[in-house]
This record gives C-alpha cells, sequence and structure tokens, in this order.
C-alpha cells in the first residue's frame, strides 16, 4: 500500500486531521489497499462538508482514480461505473447523447460512489426521488474482504449502504439509471419573493416544474424574513457542449474580516435586486442552472482558514412554515449568516435507513466558524428536532449522538446490520465516533 | 498524412494516470487505441471506459517492459493494425533514491524497464514504423533526466539515456516521415508521485495528455509538459558543478 501521511478535509474544512492517505488507480490496487488497512474511511472528491470521510489517525482510501465508465446501455439508460466517476464527466459524456443523470448535488465535482453514500438529492427531489432510488446493483466488499453484489431486493444491506455514510464497505461498481432528456437548456424561471409566506406559496404553486430551488436572503428581518428569489425550471432543447466556461479559482484563504454582517447584506441585497420585480424567463445550459458554483473552483476558501458550517435540515410540511420563522429568525439575529440560503421542497424519496429525504421544506446555509457557532448551530437542530424534522450527514459536523437517534427512526435497522457486518469496526470515521454509529440504537 | 487515414495510438505502460488520460483524449480526437500493460484487468477497464465514452474501439494488448524476450512478437501483432501508427512510451518505475543505494538491484531494475526495456520496444518496432513512412513517437523522459541529483539519479540516468535514445531515433525516424517526440515532464499528479514531500506546481494527467498530443500535431522535437519546467530546468542546468554537487535536491 503506497500510502502518506496527510491531512484530509471535508468541503467545510472545519477539521483536517492528518491520516495515512492511499489513492489507488487501479481496482486491483483499491481491493488490496482495503483489505490490508486495520481501520478505515472512504474518501470521495472531499465535497462532503463534514467528516463523513475523515478519519483521524487512521487509514484513508481516496477513489477519485478509480474513475471508469464500465458500460452504458442506450436502450435502458443502465450506466455502470466505478465509484470515483464524478457528475462533470457523465454530464459531459451523456449529456450529448439525451440522457442525464436522475438526481444530482449542487456541485459536479461530487463523485457517485459519495452520492450513494449520502443518498444525494437535487433540485428536482420532489418528482424523482434520491439518487439511491435510482441505483440498480451495487459490488460491494463487506469490511471482512467479502464480495456481494446487491439490489434494491436486498432490502438491509442495499438500504444501509445506501445513505450508509461509506460504514457498510467499499464500493467497487455501482449501475443507475440515467434519464433521458430533450436537450441540454432549461428554461429557468425566476420571481422575486418578498417574504416566506410569499415564498412558500409561490414553491407548491410551482411544484409541477420539474426543477425547483429557492434562494433565501439568510439576512432579511421582520416583514422581509424569508424574502427570496424562486427559481423554477424544465428542459428545453439545445445544444451541448456548453460555451466555453471561464472557471475561475479563489486563489488564497481569505481573510476572517472578509466576511461580515456588512458585506453579506450588500451582497444579499444585489442578489435580490438582480431578478427584476415583474420576475424574468431565461434560457441557459443545464450546468449553469444546476451548478451555479462549480465556476469557481475553491469557493469554499472564501469563508478563510477557519473554515466553515453548513446546516441544512428538512422540517416536515405540517410543521414547516412556523419552524422556517423560528430558524429564519434565529439565524437573523445571530448576523452569522452567510450568503445565500437555499430553501427547497423535497418530496418522499429515499432509498437507505440514514437517507436524508423526507417531505418537507429542506434549508440550507453557511455560516463561517466565528465564536458563537456552535450554539447557533445547537438552537437550530434543537428547532428542527421540536418540529420533527432532522440534518442532513453529509452537511453535517457538529450534530450529537441522542438528538441524532431521535432524527433518524430506521437507525436500529442500520445499526443491525453494521452489528452483523461490521462488528470489528473496520470501517471507522470522524462522524462515526462522534454520532456512535457503530454502536446500538 | 492525409486527415481521412484511420490513427491508432498504442500506448505502453497504459496503466499508468497519464496513459489512461492520454487514452481518452487520443480517442475523444478519434484515433484507435491500444492499451499495452501488464495488468490486464486494469486496461480492460480503461479499453471499456473508452469505447463507451467516445466510440473508438480500444483493445487490450498484454505488454511487460522487462520482458524484451516478448517484445518481438508484440511488434508483430500490430503490423496487422491498418492505418497510421503512432506509439507513447510511458512505461517506467521510479523506486525511492534511498532504497536503491540500500539495495543495487532495485537500482538495475528501475534501469532495466525504463531504459533497457524501452530501447528493447523501440528498436524492435522502429523497422515497422519506417516501413509505414508516417506516425509518431512520443517518448516520455522527466526532468529528472536533465541533471543528476542527490535525491534521484538513478532515475534520472535511465531517462538521460532515454532522451539520447530518442534523440537519435528522432533522426533515424525523421527520414522516414516518422516523428519522434521527447517529453520532459514536470511533476504530474500521478500514483508515482502521490503524498511525496516537495511537491510543486503539480500537474494534471489530463493536461499533459494533452500538451503532448497538441505538441506532437505540431511537430515539436522536445518539449517540456508543463511548459514552465523548462525554464526551472534551464536554471537547474546552468548551476556549477562545483556548487551543485553540494546541494540536496
Amino acid at each position: 500500500m503506497h500510502s502518506a501521511r496527510m491531512e484530509l478535509a471535508g468541503w467545510g474544512r472545519l477539521t483536517h486531521p492528518a491520516c495515512d492517505a492511499s489513492r489507488p488507480e487501479r481496482m486491483g490496487e483499491a481491493i488490496r489497499d482495503f483489505a490490508a488497512a486495520p481501520n478505515i474511511a472512504l474518501h470521495g472528491a472531499g465535497r462532503s462538508y463534514g467528516d463523513c470521510a475523515l478519519n483521524a489517525d487512521g487509514r484513508a482510501l481516496i477513489t477519485t482514480r478509480l474513475d471508469r465508465i464500465l458500460a452504458f446501455d442506450a436502450d435502458t439508460g443502465v450506466v455502470v461505473v466505478e465509484p470515483g466517476v464524478n457528475f462533470r464527466r457523465l454530464m459531459d459524456v451523456f449529456l450529448p447523447r439525451g440522457f442525464i443523470v436522475p438526481v444530482t448535488p449542487g456541485t459536479s465535482f461530487a463523485t457517485i460512489g459519495g452520492a450513494v453514500a449520502n443518498d444525494v438529492h437535487g433540485k428536482n427531489h420532489e418528482h424523482d426521488g434520491s439518487f439511491g432510488q435510482h441505483v440498480t446493483e451495487i459490488d460491494l466488499l463487506l469490511p471482512n474482504g467479502e464480495a456481494r453484489t446487491i439490489t434494491p431486493a436486498d432490502t438491509a444491506l442495499f438500504r444501509a449502504t445506501v445513505g450508509g455514510v461509506g460504514l457498510t464497505g467499499m464500493m467497487t461498481r455501482i449501475a443507475f439509471r440515467m434519464a433521458k432528456l430533450p436537450g441540454a437548456r432549461v428554461r429557468v424561471r425566476e420571481k422575486r419573493c418578498g417574504d416566506l409566506e410569499t415564498f412558500l406559496t409561490a414553491m407548491a404553486e410551482a411544484s409541477d416544474a420539474p426543477y425547483s430551488v429557492g434562494w433565501i436572503d439568510g439576512t432579511a428581518r421582520g416583514a422581509a424574513l424569508g424574502r427570496g428569489i424562486l427559481e423554477t425550471a424544465e428542459p428545453v432543447e439545445g445544444a451541448y457542449p456548453a460555451p466555453a466556461e471561464r472557471a475561475r479559482a479563489v486563489p488564497f484563504d481569505f481573510p476572517g474580516f472578509a466576511l461580515n454582517p456588512l458585506s453579506v447584506a450588500l451582497f444579499n441585497e444585489a442578489y435580490f435586486r438582480r431578478v427584476p420585480a415583474e420576475g424574468r424567463v431565461r434560457r441557459v445550459h443545464l450546468r449553469t442552472f444546476l451548478y451555479p458554483l462549480d465556476a469557481i473552483h475553491g469557493w469554499n476558501r472564501i469563508y478563510g482558514k477557519r473554515g466553515f458550517v453548513q446546516f441544512q435540515c428538512v422540517v416536515p410540511y405540517e410543521t414547516g412554515a412556523s419552524a422556517l420563522r423560528d430558524l429564519l429568525g434565529v439565524i437573523a439575529d445571530s448576523r452569522l449568516a452567510s450568503f445565500l440560503a437555499v430553501l427547497k421542497r423535497m418530496g418522499a424519496g429515499r432509498a437507505g435507513y440514514l437517507s436524508f429525504p423526507t417531505p418537507g421544506y429542506t434549508l440550507a446555509l453557511d455560516f463561517p466558524n466565528k465564536p458563537g457557532i456552535e450554539d447557533l448551530y445547537d438552537r437550530l437542530v434543537g428547532i428542527t428536532l421540536q418540529a420533527g424534522g432532522r440534518i442532513y450527514l453529509g452537511k453535517d459536523a457538529l450534530l450529537d449522538p441522542y438528538r441524532f437517534r431521535l432524527m433518524y427512526p430506521e437507525f436500529a435497522a442500520f445499526a443491525a446490520v453494521l452489528a452483523e457486518i461490521d462488528p470489528a469496526r473496520r470501517m471507522s470515521t470522524d462522524m462515526a465516533r462522534r454520532l456512535r454509529l457503530q454502536d446500538g440504537p | 498524412m492525409k486527415a481521412n487515414t484511420p490513427q491508432t495510438w498504442v500506448i505502453l505502460g497504459a496503466s499508468s494516470a497519464i496513459g489512461r488520460a492520454f487514452g481518452r483524449l487520443a480517442a475523444q480526437r478519434g484515433a484507435e487505441i491500444v492499451l499495452a500493460g501488464r495488468d490486464l484487468d486494469d486496461l480492460r477497464r480503461t479499453a471499456a471506459d473508452i469505447s463507451v465514452t467516445t466510440g473508438q474501439a480500444a483493445r487490450v494488448a498484454p505488454f511487460d517492459a522487462l520482458d524484451t524476450a516478448s517484445h518481438a512478437d508484440f511488434t508483430a501483432q500490430l503490423a496487422s493494425i491498418e492505418g497510421v501508427l503512432n506509439v507513447v512510451l510511458l512505461f517506467g518505475t521510479m523506486p525511492d533514491q534511498a532504497a536503491m543505494d540500500a539495495d543495487p538491484e532495485i537500482a538495475l531494475d528501475c534501469l532495466q524497464a525504463g531504459l533497457i526495456g524501452a530501447v528493447s520496444i523501440l528498436h524492435r518496432m522502429a523497422p515497422l514504423l519506417e516501413a509505414r513512412r508516417a506516425g509518431c513517437v512520443i517518448g516520455f523522459g522527466s526532468v529528472a533526466g536533465d541533471r543528476g541529483r542527490l535525491k534521484n539519479y538513478v532515475y534520472g540516468a535511465g531517462k538521460a539515456g532515454l532522451h539520447t535514445y530518442l534523440a537519435g531515433l528522432r533522426n533515424r525516424l525523421g527520414r522516414s516521415g516518422v516523428h519522434v517526440m521527447t517529453v520532459k515532464p514536470g511533476f504530474v499528479d500521478t500514483a508515482m508521485t502521490f503524498g511525496l514531500p516537495g511537491m510543486f506546481l503539480v500537474a494534471q494527467p489530463e493536461l499533459v495528455a494533452a500538451a503532448c498530443l497538441d505538441a506532437a500535431k505540431a511537430g515539436r522535437n522536445v518539449v517540456y509538459v508543463p511548459w514552465f519546467w523548462r525554464y526551472i530546468m534551464l536554471i537547474i542546468q546552468h548551476v556549477p558543478e562545483t556548487v551543485f554537487k553540494k546541494l540536496s535536491i
């Protein structure tokens, strides 16, 4: 095993513990590395925000070079990939052929392995569900080295693996169904919403749109609380490739004072005013719509060396409006809010025991790592739990094991699978230790 | 060479990160691909990737640089390929210098693969390429071959030998319309360099592959990839030996 001592971090860069990492380029090597390590975490592109792919002082296997697309069947739309293939490549290869990944997170740099392990969702969750629901087959190397091929029919192991934050073993091959689409462009409708109630009503009315996402000004208070821009989109005809993309990189860590209540409020005001009061309709390339931040490489450096925390919760529709009001109120009062908050509607689609989605509103936003951040997160978690909601593990870095258990009622089933397949706890991550995911319920 | 003549790239050492990137890009630009190397399972995966994503034919051929006795048969197989034959030579190992200092056998293996293996296969392929009167050979040297350094001089010696060999081969094959290009990559983000201390200005394999294909198309003879290594090495080559021999770089 060619490993090197290095610091790995989640996208939020809140912690960057040292570990012994290897980055095999061949599957045979990966399997050997996996078997040889006394304990191991799987690490993809490092796009999960918290600590679900970190293993302080342990071993890590980086999957990004296991990046082959192994097969594609244009009749069924099923594509077979190694776990390190990312969304960007799948888009580049298949959009020109009229196929799209059925579900994508907000960055195309995430890997498919990570998408399965977090059972990610996208801007089309209400209609198309979570990523794991489109997975037809997984080759999984169990922690004891046994190779298994699992399908949705293998209920327990499949449901523990999808959304299982990498704790059931190493996926070596993933098959999933792509979706057809008419072209590589979307017609985007943007609408200003002056307050939360208007926003929620507009979102409900627009819920027929295939894609939908709301951007909320987390600094707005009082009558303007919850104001923002609602974007809905539908695929239309249009050629691929995209017009040449001008990627920019953030060249250094911003100093801590760059993000302050004034600069953030000014940015958010400008973002809100960008869309005319009567709204507008644009045709843009799918990539521009789906991955707005991918054109700025390393945007996480804007938050400086100390990193940031992303809070993402989902609250059920029944309690959601008042919970959102409470959450946004606490956020605005904290004066720690950063740029835009994202608000979306979610449907019931989920494929794993620890999958995040549940019908309701999901709210996500970043907080720079400044004093008071833990208390703020704690209060937001409290409101979420009170409303019967939950926190997204793919984003989380600060939740505690007790409230985690209250949020995830299927955890007992997950724990039972782990107890059976990994009693020795070879799979090892900072998140598993923090949330005691390998302990019983 | 006519634009519509079928092109084939034979990639020797195709399991390397640069080999994989090179195969993908050459296929994307319309060539058929032969992936040659030892790890056939890995090569089959890359071949599948290339055919699925580009629609170009990609096949796998067993090749072992150390097994020079097999090189004649390997070359004979290539004779059946129609159109223009192009070769990129990427194999080689870079053992830790300290390990080679402790065990000279490791040093010999390094030269055996990177230099002897290269001469063995290219010398056998040369008549085939000459007979075709077209095509291109890209040989991967290294900036390490430009000057013997404390940290990496056996590997560097093999690469220096390869540079000289390729220069002569360029002269020879050029007379038959076959172009030979020497590439001297700087640090590339591959398994060879992963986690090594002291790496800087590390280039991604995709960038190196693209730079090589473009430079070969432009008929360049010797290229540094990325380009700025030319100037870094210019400085390193001009440090007087009396000073250089005391440096620990």
